[in-house]
């Protein structure tokens, strides 16, 4: 029997959680035995090479390149998992969500303390970027979720268990210590 | 010239728990309440200024900030729109140049929206300071328009004669109409003022009192239905130095006017009541709490209050038994549709916030100020003087077993006579549809009770009014199909129950928003089959909140479902297991504009 | 005479003193009842709902109802306890609750009563409310993206001669609290403090502190919401 395929990205996360998953320590070796991996950054595929059973997603949506990272998750796995606070609820990006947009550009590019030299006042435009979204949105807003692994990051633990139960089908059934949001 | 607020404090002896008439009264004063003001008020009841705050936020009527020369309240009920109500707003907006919710630049008009203010049978109405204009047009308001600008006042600006009745009457002088309908024992003209405390109440101890009223079996009349007579025992056990009672005149549910009918033609009738029920209880003070929207018959009530004092039906040894003391007063609501919660309502008359307490203790035992308190609805004390005049036995003829007695309802919407009518309870809803002149192959449903109540369709029409079937509070709302009912109906009382929670449950704070943001999703075909059913996952939870305000909060939605579901399913896309309400070209607009750069949705 | 009732809490037989609510009386027989708005030694409000029992088959608030002679109360049942989670996930999605940057991280009790039902997602759409942080006070600071309206800090500070200085303002979902700029401005030390401590969130926060205990060490890291109740 082929390997269920997992693929794995980061929207607007830290890449803290897929940290988290090498923290499983030597069971990465278990892992490799269980999952083959697809496009990820762990494995440096760029893009999807076939269908996958399980997309882990770290990170929420800040952009509309996110978004169709997002999408394009959505159509090639069977299952999305949204990994972490940020996926779930937009995360530390999402301080942002309540300023508006035109105040948090000119902070960044022309009137922060960081800003250097910018004497025309340029917000970066050009057409290869992606585009700043209103606000951070989670990622069940964007596309169909179908489970969630809190945590910032997810503890190791956590996301090792949920992957095992998803692909042996057992039930999930979680310490206390490792369901946690922080 | 302003009254000093010194004088307004003094007025109510420096009372924090009259605070409530302290900021009434500023408010009529000054079209708002200054911040040096509620300094003033706090420093002078000797509370904290965040005492004066948290009172003052919580009532629309009171504002912080300039309300205009002319504070225009336009009823935002379910049947003011279907009667018309947008028209009217627009033309308000487009001749006065500002949206509702703002004041002219000049400071001369101020427009607001309001919960229903009980004028649902000649709606669009609007309140304009605290006077009642009714059946708006586009055209009138252009008239009242001009004549604010011509600097009327207020009373100046009726163009229509009075109302009927007592609306006309010199402390009143109201447009407002009664539409009696059909009368009953309480509507009947056949009534002496005082009789009951003449001739009866000497001949018999308080306990023989609450024996007639149980042998009545009238029920409370507000919707809930406690037995009055147990509550009066309650009330006459229950161990206080002082006791009160209050009569709830709050008349909050929208599309229910038939206390303000009351109040109107029958005052005295309930005033009656209230010294029974105050000789039967053994209580020294009554309360009428009145909503705020009522307050144009307020002199009147007040000429009567001390009519009767003049006539020894109020006062001290009142119909001449020696001992029996017992006096009335009049407490004005802000606007709170939870205060017609019997415990909210208390609060409020305390000076306080209109939330609900928790239960036990119930009012009986621990009520106004600590003490033993019976709030009856205005119909309920009304019916008590006719039981104790013709004998409980008497009473228990009318009606049905379970629900004796008569029942006003108020009626409106679509049909040719709208109004108040007085029927005895075990009328069908068909009956009444019959009535008031509604086309019933026209009536696509009947709202029960308010949006606290229930949507019903033609096939429950032959269901009928009483507490073990169709429970009310007697209001009546009738919906053709020319109407949207998801939208005109369901959206709007859903709408209401947003902008009327107090606030203290987590539940009732949240989950109304909640489902309204839902329903409109469904509304505007984005909805999924899982929507439906969250909707009713939802309103299951608002059922854990503390008073009938946030149980039934989840109703209009709730009912709908139940009994129109055809209308959710026709609106949800079948195809689809989720939809996202994301909006790419929405959501990079502003991002977009701030960088200068044309957005690529490809 | 004795004045000790007996009561049933999921058909176990139990006892307590008369009019003792039933959040109490269900601790001192071992019994968890989950709260969040109450706090001994201050009247009840019955305002989060999250204690919600089924009295006689009626859901009531186990902080504000006693126990009576006879009662039935049901407690932990599936129904009851995702009603419960429900309300959990509400004042989540109400505020921006954010834990990783919360000072209050570890030792909140919204936060560990969502560890005890294992929420991963809250079922309601987030609001992302536009709240503020008022830093006003010179002891203390409310953050009001964090305070879930539970009245604790109103029902609890007070000044020597009784006069509130906390309260609400306005109602609905634009309830929030404020502090009285005059008596809040001299908070005593002690008075500040007991602010922090009786707030169950991260909502109202010392002055130049936070993060003190290393994660894995602090108050709900290891041990469940209500299990020294549970235990006894």
């Amino acid at each position: 029997m082929s390997k269920p395929i997992v693929a794995t990205t980061s929207l607007a996360g830290c890449f803290g959680c897929h940290m988290s998953i090498l923290d499983i320590d030597e069971k990465i070796l278990d892992l490799i035995e269980l999952v083959e991996f697809n496009k990820s950054p762990i494995d440096d595929i760029k893009t999807f090479t076939k269908k996958c059973d399980i997309g882990l997603i770290e990170g929420g949506c800040c952009n509309s390149e996110n978004i169709h990272v997002l999408k394009d998750f959505r159509k090639n796995c069977k299952i999305l998992v949204s990994v972490g606070e940020c996926a779930i609820m937009g995360g530390l990006p999402a301080l942002r969500n309540g300023i508006p947009i035109k105040e948090c550009l000119d902070e960044a590019y022309i009137n922060g303390p960081s800003v250097q030299h910018n004497p025309k006042g340029i917000i970066p435009n050009d057409d290869e970027l992606p585009m700043l979204l209103d606000r951070v949105y989670p990622c069940h807003e964007i596309v169909k979720i179908d489970y969630y692994l809190p945590g910032c990051p997810p503890r190791a633990e956590l996301i090792w268990n949920a992957l095992v139960a998803l692909v042996t089908g057992d039930e999930l059934k979680l310490p206390y210590e490792v369901v946690k949001f922080d | 010239m302003a009254t000093n607020v010194q004088d307004i404090i003094t007025k109510y002896n420096k009372d924090k728990t009259r605070l409530m008439d302290v900021l009434i009264d500023v408010q009529s004063e000054h079209g708002y309440i200054p911040k040096d003001i509620t300094k003033e008020i706090a420093r002078e009841l000797d509370i904290s200024h965040v005492d004066v705050e948290q009172t003052m936020s919580f009532y629309h009527f009171f504002s912080e900030t300039p309300t205009g020369k002319y504070a225009i309240f336009l009823n935002d009920s379910a049947v003011a729109n279907m009667m018309g109500r947008q028209k009217v707003k627009e033309t308000f907006e487009r001749e006065t140049g500002i949206k509702f919710g703002n004041v002219t630049p000049d400071g001369a008009i101020g427009l607001f929206d309001t919960s229903c203010i009980g004028m649902n049978d000649q709606e669009p109405a609007a309140l304009i300071n605290g006077r009642v204009f009714t059946n708006l047009t586009p055209f009138r308001v252009k008239e009242i328009l001009r004549d604010i600008k011509d600097g009327k006042a207020v009373e100046e600006m009726y163009s229509a004669a009075f109302g009927d009745g007592e609306n006309r009457n010199e402390l009143i002088k109201s447009v407002v109409q009664n539409n009696i309908r059909k009368k009953g024992p309480i509507l009947s003209e056949d009534y002496t003022p005082g009789i009951v405390i003449w001739k009866k109440l000497p001949e018999m101890t308080p306990e023989q009192v609450i024996d007639e009223v149980k042998k009545s079996n009238i029920r409370g009349r507000g919707g809930a239905g406690f037995p009055t007579g147990l509550k009066w025992e309650f009330c006459r056990k229950a161990a206080g130095e002082k006791k009160y009672i209050f009569c709830n005149a709050d008349e909050g549910e929208p599309g229910t006017f038939k206390d303000r009918v009351i109040l109107t033609e029958r005052p005295k009738l309930l005033f009656e009541g209230m010294v029974i029920a105050g000789y039967a209880v053994g209580a020294t003070e009554g309360i009428v709490y009145v909503r705020h929207e009522y307050t144009y018959l307020k002199n009147y009530l007040e000429n009567l209050l001390q009519g009767a004092r003049d006539r020894n039906l109020l006062g001290k040894n009142i119909g001449g038994i020696e001992g029996f003391d017992f006096d009335i007063r009049l407490q004005f609501g802000a606007g709170a549709y939870v205060c017609g919660e019997e415990s909210a309502l208390i609060e409020s008359s305390e000076g306080k916030r209109g939330e609900p307490r928790d239960r036990p203790p119930f009012p009986v035992e621990k009520g106004y100020l600590g003490m033993p308190t019976v709030v009856n609805n205005v119909e309920t004390l009304c019916s008590v003087v006719k039981v104790l005049l013709n004998g409980g036995e008497w009473y228990a003829k009318f009606g049905t077993k379970d629900s004796s007695g008569t029942k006003l309802m108020s009626i409106s919407g679509d049909c040719k006579y709208p109004g108040v009518y007085e029927v005895e309870w075990g009328f069908s809803v068909k009956d009444i549809l019959e009535m008031a002149g509604a086309d019933e192959d026209r009536v696509q449903a009947v709202q029960v009770g308010g949006p606290s109540g229930s949507l019903i369709g033609p096939d429950e029409f032959s269901r009928t009014l009483c507490f073990a079937d169709l429970a009310t509070g007697g209001s009546l709302i009738i919906i053709d199909n020319s109407r949207d009912l998801l939208t005109d109906i369901v959206l709007n009382f859903t709408e209401f129950f947003v902008e009327e929670s107090c606030g203290s449950c987590s539940t009732c704070r949240n989950i109304p928003n909640m489902m309204k943001l839902k329903l409109e999703k469904i509304l505007d075909a984005r909805g999924i089959a899982q929507d439906i059913t969250d909707l009713e996952e939802w309103g299951k939870v608002l059922k854990v909140s503390r008073c009938g305000l946030g149980q039934t909060a989840g109703n209009p939605i709730l009912t709908s479902i139940k009994n129109f579901r055809h209308l959710y399913e026709e609106k949800i896309q079948k195809d689809k297991d989720y939809d996202t309400e994301f909006d790419m070209a929405a959501a990079v607009k502003a991002s977009c504009e701030a960088a200068g750069r044309i957005p690529n949705l490809n | 005479m004795s004045t000790l009732v007996k009561f049933k809490i999921d058909g176990v037989e139990c006892m307590a003193e008369r009019g003792t609510y039933i959040v109490e009386a269900a601790r001192e027989n071992g019994i968890y009842i989950p709260t969040l708005c109450n706090i001994r030694g201050v009247k009840p409000r019955g305002s989060c709902r999250i204690c919600t029992v089924l009295v006689n088959s009626r859901p009531m608030s186990a902080c504000t109802t006693p126990v009576t002679d006879g009662m039935e109360i049901i407690n932990d049942t599936p129904e009851i306890n995702d009603t419960r989670k429900s309300i959990i996930e509400v004042l989540f999605v109400e505020g921006n609750h954010f834990c990783p940057s919360c000072e209050k991280s570890g030792n909140c009790e919204l936060q560990a009563l969502a560890y005890r039902f294992q929420m991963m997602v809250p079922r309601f759409p987030y609001i992302f409310p536009n709240k503020t942080v008022d830093a006003s006070n010179p002891k203390i600071i409310k953050d009001h993206n964090r305070c879930i309206l539970c009245k604790r800090c109103i029902r609890a500070i007070k000044t020597d001669d009784g006069k509130n200085v906390f309260a609400f303002k306005k109602r609905g979902m634009k309830l929030e609290i404020i502090i009285d700029p005059e008596l809040g401005d001299n908070f005593t030390d002690e008075l500040a403090q007991k602010a922090v401590e009786i707030c169950p969130v991260g909502a109202i926060l010392p002055r130049e502190k936070g993060y003190q205990i290393p994660i894995g060490k602090r108050k709900y890291d290891q041990v469940v919401i209500g299990s020294d109740i549970e235990k006894k």
